[in-house]
C-alpha cells in the first residue's frame, strides 16, 4: 500500500513537473520545475531498488547540471518575450498528445516478460547496493566505462574552446571600408 | 507489487512532455532543458526493466547515460554562450546561417 502511494506521489509531481518545465515563461522557474522533476525521478529510482542511482541522480543531475543551467540562464540574462512558444505550436501539441494516446495504449496492452538475471534483490542486499554496481562496472562495463571517461575529458575540452574569450592578433579586416 | 507497465507508461509521458518542449520552445536553454527530460524518461525506463528482470544492465545503461548528459550539458551551455557572444540570436528559430 505505502509502495502505491510513494509512487503515486512521485509519478504525479514528476509528470507536473515536467509540463511546468516546458509551460512557463520564465527560464528561471522553468529550471526550479526541473530541479523537482529531477529530484522525484530520484525518489522513483528508490523504489525500483536502485540506491547508487539515487544518489548519483541527485549528486550529478540535481546538483552539478543543474546549477550549470541556473549559471548560464544567470549569467546571459535573458528577457522573457512576449511570444515564447513557436509559432505552430497548436500543431505540434496535437501531433505530440497523439503520439502519446497511442503509445499509451500500446504500453498497457504489452505482455511484458524475458529472461531474469541473477541479480535478485536477494543477492544484490547481501554486499549492498553499492557494492553490486561496482563490481558490476569494473568487470563487465569496464570498456564502457572508459571509454566514457575519453567522452568526458573530449567534453570538457571542447566546451572550454568554445567559451574561451577569443585573444590573440586582431585578424585583418578583409572588406575595403568607405 | 507496483506493475511494470506503470513505469513504462510515466516514462512515456515524460518522454513526450520532453519532445514537445523541444518543438514549442523557443528559448535555447528551455530546450536544452526539455532534451533533460527525455534522458530521465530513458532512465525510469532502463531501471525499471532492470529492477522487474533481475539484472544490472539496466542501471549501468542509467549511470552512462547520467554522464553522457553531463557532457551534453557542458557542450550545449558553451555553444550558446558563444551564440549569444556573438549577438547572432536569442531564439532558436532565429538561427538560420545554416538553413538551406
Amino acid at each position: 500500500m505505502m509502495m502505491y502511494v510513494l509512487f503515486g506521489y512521485f509519478a504525479t509531481v514528476s509528470i507536473l513537473s515536467g509540463i511546468f518545465t516546458i509551460a512557463l515563461k520564465n527560464p528561471v522557474h522553468c529550471g526550479l520545475s526541473l530541479l523537482s522533476l529531477l529530484l522525484h525521478v530520484a525518489g522513483l529510482f528508490v523504489l525500483l531498488n536502485a540506491e547508487f542511482l539515487f544518489a548519483v541522480q541527485i549528486i550529478v543531475y540535481a546538483g552539478a547540471i543543474l546549477v550549470l543551467y541556473l549559471f548560464v540562464l544567470m549569467l546571459l540574462s535573458l528577457k522573457t518575450e512576449e511570444q515564447y512558444l513557436h509559432k505552430k505550436y497548436p500543431f505540434f501539441l496535437f501531433a505530440g498528445v497523439a503520439i502519446l494516446a497511442e503509445l499509451l495504449i500500446l504500453v498497457f496492452q504489452t505482455p511484458y516478460g524475458g529472461a531474469k538475471g541473477t541479480a535478485t534483490p536477494e543477492v544484490v542486499l547481501q554486499t549492498g547496493p553499492s557494492h553490486a554496481v561496482g563490481i558490476t562496472m569494473f568487470s563487465d562495463y569496464l570498456l564502457l566505462f572508459e571509454i566514457v571517461g575519453v567522452f568526458l575529458l573530449g567534453a570538457i575540452i571542447g566546451a572550454i574552446v568554445l567559451a574561451k574569450t577569443p585573444t590573440g592578433p586582431v585578424p585583418e579586416p578583409t572588406g575595403q571600408r568607405e | 507489487m507496483i506493475p511494470l507497465s506503470a513505469y513504462v507508461a510515466l516514462s512515456f509521458i515524460l518522454f513526450m512532455t520532453g519532445l514537445l518542449g523541444v518543438l514549442i520552445r523557443r528559448n535555447f536553454i528551455i530546450v536544452l532543458m526539455s532534451v533533460e527530460i527525455m534522458l530521465n524518461a530513458a532512465n525510469i525506463n532502463l531501471v525499471a526493466f532492470s529492477h522487474y528482470l533481475s539484472s544490472m544492465a539496466g542501471q549501468m545503461a542509467a549511470l552512462f547515460v547520467i554522464a553522457i548528459a553531463a557532457g551534453e550539458a557542458a557542450v550545449g551551455l558553451a555553444i550558446i554562450i558563444v551564440v549569444f557572444r556573438g549577438k547572432i540570436a536569442t531564439n532558436v528559430d532565429q538561427i538560420n546561417l545554416l538553413k538551406w
